[in-house]
């Protein structure tokens, strides 16, 4: 009996650690709810955004903006982190160029997101002449999410068990057949879930946009890829932090709390292909 | 001519993946060589002592600019100490519940959820900073104003905690179920299995779950440039405005000349990030074999 009490004490310690984290997210949500959801209307969805008159207008380019700039860093980054990853699982052994690969993956993924937007601006933005502009800015994000894209692959084409690629093999298919007739067919939804967490990332990454291409003196929406743009993350930390009116800040909340649907809607649907894949897959 | 053909295809698709795979070497020894190549001006006429070892930072003055980042790289000290201090046991703890205690059931409820935590953009873990953390703390300490170093602290625990917890559940898992049993049967209850044997047994990846903590808190950059308090000043306590090296670049970046003076010196704080970082990620490479996490 003696022993039990400390024993009980310390797995009550652990549960109520889980409990904290999970209920981080409860209040991130109801805080953000608390001082934003009043001024999520139709039309602050709608609109677009007015500098002087905040009231009036709405934040319809700052969704415009998040989108291209998700949908562009996952068209860029997935093929990329998928060769990537079909490289690693597919075709190398294990020898020095493949750990060499596998050591850069892990450090790029540690490279601090600001050093990321310094590398995006010395590069796309002035070397290859980009400008500040959607281009930029998917370029640089698209590098932070190459790491995430490339581990969720490797893992996806890893649970692929090895008897489908030997039988392949056994009738006489090479390689590259294996791979896009056997192998991807068996694995792209786990690759496609990483895609997918990725994008959302993206999406809520600020200080890369803030240094290569966001804008918050916008009139209409971009017309092209060499155009600036403004996007929820970067709409959020200016009213919150740079602008006078006294509602601004409930007005950054309302983008926050925007940002953080699309962000949770992706990631649902993320889990939920991982769930599928978990129960329906018996190999 | 049809396996021919075939043969031709499978031989060029493995260049194009092997190329494709070689882009992450070229890309982070790419970041390197930019760093380095925008820091130049800057590490050549200015004395590395007077970067280093100086606190004053003033690149914009118009009489004697000056460099020191000490003040800047005491900003980031305290925010990252401070954070894993809260992070880490709170992610280890975390850790030790789902591997060891929880149900499957809960198991498959909880790890999705604490991975939504690491998806929650760290601007708006700023702006809840700036609406909420800042005047209740503020109110706590009778402070003026709660943007400072705790503030951001406590808000960049929670973007370091999921990784933590992530590779420590990790490392606890990949323990061998023999272990558990050897000292269930002992007589050991859970909860000293827990300290007395899976714990060291895992040491080498928890300490490496601290150390990926200690990278991700150096590089978060919105959180303190939100609520840090934006001060250049030496920190002499927990609740002194900072300005950690991150915020400065996301601050003047925008304002310095490209290829001036100001500009090179921003490069060289970036270059001190990536190198920091850096190290930090092979320290973790060596303690654990992982697998890359997001």
């Amino acid at each position: 009996m003696k022993r039990h009490t400390p024993d009980r004490l310390f797995l009550n310690l652990c549960r109520l650690a889980a409990f904290l984290c999970v209920s981080i997210l409860l209040a991130v949500l109801i805080l953000l709810i608390i001082a934003g959801g009043s001024v999520i209307t139709w039309s602050f969805l709608t609109q677009t955004w007015q500098h002087q008159a905040i009231e009036s207008g709405g934040i319809a380019q700052a969704i415009v903006g998040s989108a291209i700039v998700g949908i562009g860093v996952v068209l860029l980054s997935f093929p990329l982190g998928l060769g990537t990853a079909i490289y690693l699982t597919e075709y190398s052994r294990e020898n020095i160029p493949k750990r060499l690969i596998e050591l850069a993956i892990r450090n790029l993924a540690g490279v601090p997101s600001v050093v990321i937007g310094l590398f995006g601006l010395a590069f796309f933005v002035h070397g290859l002449k980009f400008g500040s502009s959607l281009l930029a800015a998917i370029a640089t994000l698209s590098i932070m999410t190459l790491p995430w894209i490339i581990a969720a692959s490797v893992e996806a084409l890893q649970s692929v068990p090895r008897k489908f690629r030997d039988s392949s093999f056994a009738l006489g298919a090479t390689r590259w057949q294996t791979i896009h007739r056997i192998v991807l067919p068996a694995g792209l939804q786990g690759c496609l879930t990483g895609a997918i967490i990725s994008m959302a990332r993206a999406m809520g990454e600020t200080a890369p946009i803030i240094m290569v291409g966001a804008t918050f003196y916008l009139t209409g929406f971009p017309h092209s890829l060499s155009d600036r743009f403004l996007a929820l993350p970067y709409h959020t930390f200016i009213l919150a932090t740079q602008h006078a009116h006294p509602q601004a800040q409930s007005y950054a909340a309302g983008s926050a709390l925007v940002l953080m649907m699309l962000t949770f809607l992706l990631s649902s649907v993320a889990i939920g292909i991982r769930y599928r894949i978990r129960t329906r897959k018996v190999w | 001519m049809r396996r021919f053909q075939s043969r031709l295809i499978d031989g060029s698709m493995s260049v194009v993946f092997a190329f494709v795979a070689v882009l992450t070497v070229i890309l982070l020894l790419g970041i390197f060589l930019f760093l380095v190549f925008n820091a130049v001006r800057a590490l050549q006429t200015i004395p590395l002592q007077d970067i280093l070892l100086s606190a004053n930072w003033n690149p914009v003055s118009y009489t004697k600019p000056v460099w020191g980042i000490l003040a800047l790289a005491l900003g980031t000290l305290i925010i990252v100490l401070l954070s894993l201090l809260v992070a880490f046991p709170l992610g280890l703890l975390t850790a030790i519940y789902l591997s060891e205690i929880a149900s499957v059931r809960s198991r498959e409820i909880l790890k999705p959820l604490i991975e939504m935590i690491a998806g929650v953009p760290s601007v708006v873990l700023g702006l809840l900073g700036l609406l909420f953390l800042a005047p209740i703390l503020a109110n706590i300490f009778q402070l003026s104003n709660g943007l400072n170093a705790l503030t951001a602290s406590m808000l960049v625990a929670i973007v370091t905690m999921p990784s933590i917890a992530s590779l420590c559940e990790d490392s606890l898992s990949e323990l061998p179920r023999g272990l558990r049993d050897a000292s269930f049967a002992l007589g050991a209850g859970r909860a000293s299995t827990i300290i007395h044997v899976l714990l060291p047994a895992a040491k080498s990846g928890i300490a490496g779950a601290a150390m990926l903590g200690l990278g991700r808190a150096i590089g978060e950059t919105m959180i303190v440039l939100m609520v840090a308090g934006n001060s250049l000043s030496v920190p002499r306590s927990l609740f002194d405005a900072v300005r950690p090296m991150t915020a400065t670049i996301a601050i003047e970046i925008k304002e310095a000349v490209t290829g001036s003076m100001h500009w090179s010196a921003l490069f060289v704080i970036g270059l001190i990030l990536f190198l920091l970082t850096l190290g930090l990620n092979i320290i973790v490479d060596i303690l654990v074999r992982r697998r890359i996490h997001t």
